[in-house]
């Protein structure tokens, strides 16, 4: 099947390479540009360990081909902490509460509070578990995940996050 | 798990799309969201030899209103009909039940035109559509018409879209002000398609019915219209004897298949119950 060439910005870097049709994105990203840090889960779009953001939406990248994401803007895990490297306010809130144990489903859950964040910046609780609906945890029972998310919004709108982790 | 081999194709333009679709014939499929059919073709219960991606085509996305109509693109995301404010004010069943609808990621990449088009039972809009009397506008090689929804749905996956065709849109007549609605979902889980559901659009006069449409979600092969369900509470006060009544006028037109989602009798039964459910609810909401 002849390959086509696809061009896309990652984490603010261009990058380049040759895809199949039948090519998903979440190949594309790990095998072709070397960031591994989205996970492959249950590859039906049920999961969202897959989830990267891609012109402003949270999408599951085992169900977009990486010929639809030709000419898009991509974040990734890799791309999810600040421009000195120091913790992202996710990033931190995710280790200040113990929202992971495993770490499987952490990449896609910070990049779907990223973009939870960024059109809610205040959600309750409630939004916070409609939120994520989409990324299953089988590790933490979703508790501290909510509670980080909480931590980062308190971060990111200038207030100390006052709850302890479970 | 990756589909098997396929030709991918962006055309800019619905003559465009046409064209391929007609040219490349039955091994071909128009491809809007994804999100049902790439995961059927990793499963390689579909397997086309051509993709015709919608994605391209900038005029097939947009809500707008056209006199007392409402007019939906086809490519129009479950997440844009969410975020339309017109939505919310004139169609707020569509806003209710796209939140029903997977979750958020795939309502990112979900679109309306596919939900309404595929012909899986399972899928939430196809009731809507009925209980809306929505019109679909079909583009083909042989000019546009519309079809009524009412019309479209011939068995799971069959519709009136002959080949070659592609749905471009939806129109809806704005229902009146004040009008109740309920779409009422039992699921196991996020995500799921309905073990039943039901959609009721209703207006009240006086403490009464005045006028109902009530259509049903993965109860039979199609969505359907349940036309006696409506007429046994029109007129009523929805008391506990009209509720029932429509809740057995709606279970004699079921014919659910028994999958993992729970034998046919049950899936009957709580069929009746989202009836019931969604009857108290719309007119809870009517004014």
């Amino acid at each position: 099947m002849p390959k086509t060439h696809v061009t896309m910005k990652v984490n603010g870097s261009e990058v380049e390479g040759l895809a199949e049709p039948r090519t998903l994105l979440v190949h594309f990203l790990r095998e072709q540009a070397q960031l591994t840090g989205t996970h492959i889960g249950c590859e039906t779009s049920h999961c969202g360990a897959c989830t990267i953001d891609i012109d402003g939406m949270s999408v599951k990248s085992c169900t977009m081909l990486a010929v639809q994401a030709n000419g898009s803007d991509i974040t990734t895990i890799e791309g999810m902490a600040n421009a000195d490297g120091s913790l992202s306010a996710l990033q931190e809130g995710f280790r200040m509460m113990h929202g992971l144990q495993c770490g499987f489903c952490t990449p896609g859950m910070i990049l779907r509070a990223h973009r939870l964040l960024k059109e809610n910046p205040s959600p309750t609780e409630a939004e916070i578990r409609a939120g994520i609906s989409g990324n299953i945890c089988r590790c933490t029972g979703y508790q501290n995940i909510v509670k980080a998310i909480q931590y980062a919004a308190a971060k990111i709108n200038g207030v100390e996050f006052q709850e302890a982790a479970e | 798990m990756i589909p098997g081999p396929f030709d991918y194709h962006r055309p800019a333009s619905v003559s465009d799309a046409i064209k391929l679709l007609a040219d490349l014939g039955d091994e071909a499929r128009p491809l809007a969201g994804g999100h049902s059919l790439l995961p059927m073709m990793k499963l390689r219960l579909a397997t086309p030899a051509h993709l015709v991606d919608l994605h391209g085509i900038a005029g097939l996305k947009g809500i707008c209103r056209d006199g007392d109509r409402i007019v939906i693109g086809a490519m129009t995301t479950q997440a844009e009909l969410l975020a339309s404010a017109e939505i919310g004010t004139s169609l707020p069943i569509l806003h209710e039940t796209a939140l029903l609808i997977a979750d958020p990621q795939v309502r990112y990449r979900g679109t309306l035109g596919g939900n309404v088009a595929n012909g899986d039972p399972g899928n939430d809009m196809p009731a809507l559509m009925l209980a809306l009397d929505a019109a679909y506008r079909l583009e083909g090689p042989n000019g546009v018409r519309e079809v009524a929804a009412r019309e479209f749905y011939q068995g799971a996956y069959f519709t009136a879209l002959e080949p070659g065709e592609i749905l471009t849109g939806i129109s809806i007549a704005v229902p009146p002000a004040g009008h109740g609605y309920a779409y009422e979902k039992l699921k196991r889980k996020v995500g799921d398609y309905a073990t039943a559901a039901a959609a009721v659009v209703l207006t009240m006069a006086g403490g009464k019915v005045a006028s109902c449409t009530i259509a049903l979600t993965n109860l039979h092969e199609t969505p359907l219209l349940a036309t006696d369900a409506a007429n046994a509470v029109i007129g009523t006060t929805l008391d506990d004897a009209a509720l029932k009544a429509a809740a057995t006028a709606a279970r004699a037109i079921m014919q659910p298949a028994s999958d993992a989602r729970g034998p046919a009798e049950y899936r009957t039964h709580v069929g009746g119950i989202m009836v019931m459910r969604a009857l108290q609810r719309a007119a809870s909401r009517a004014s």
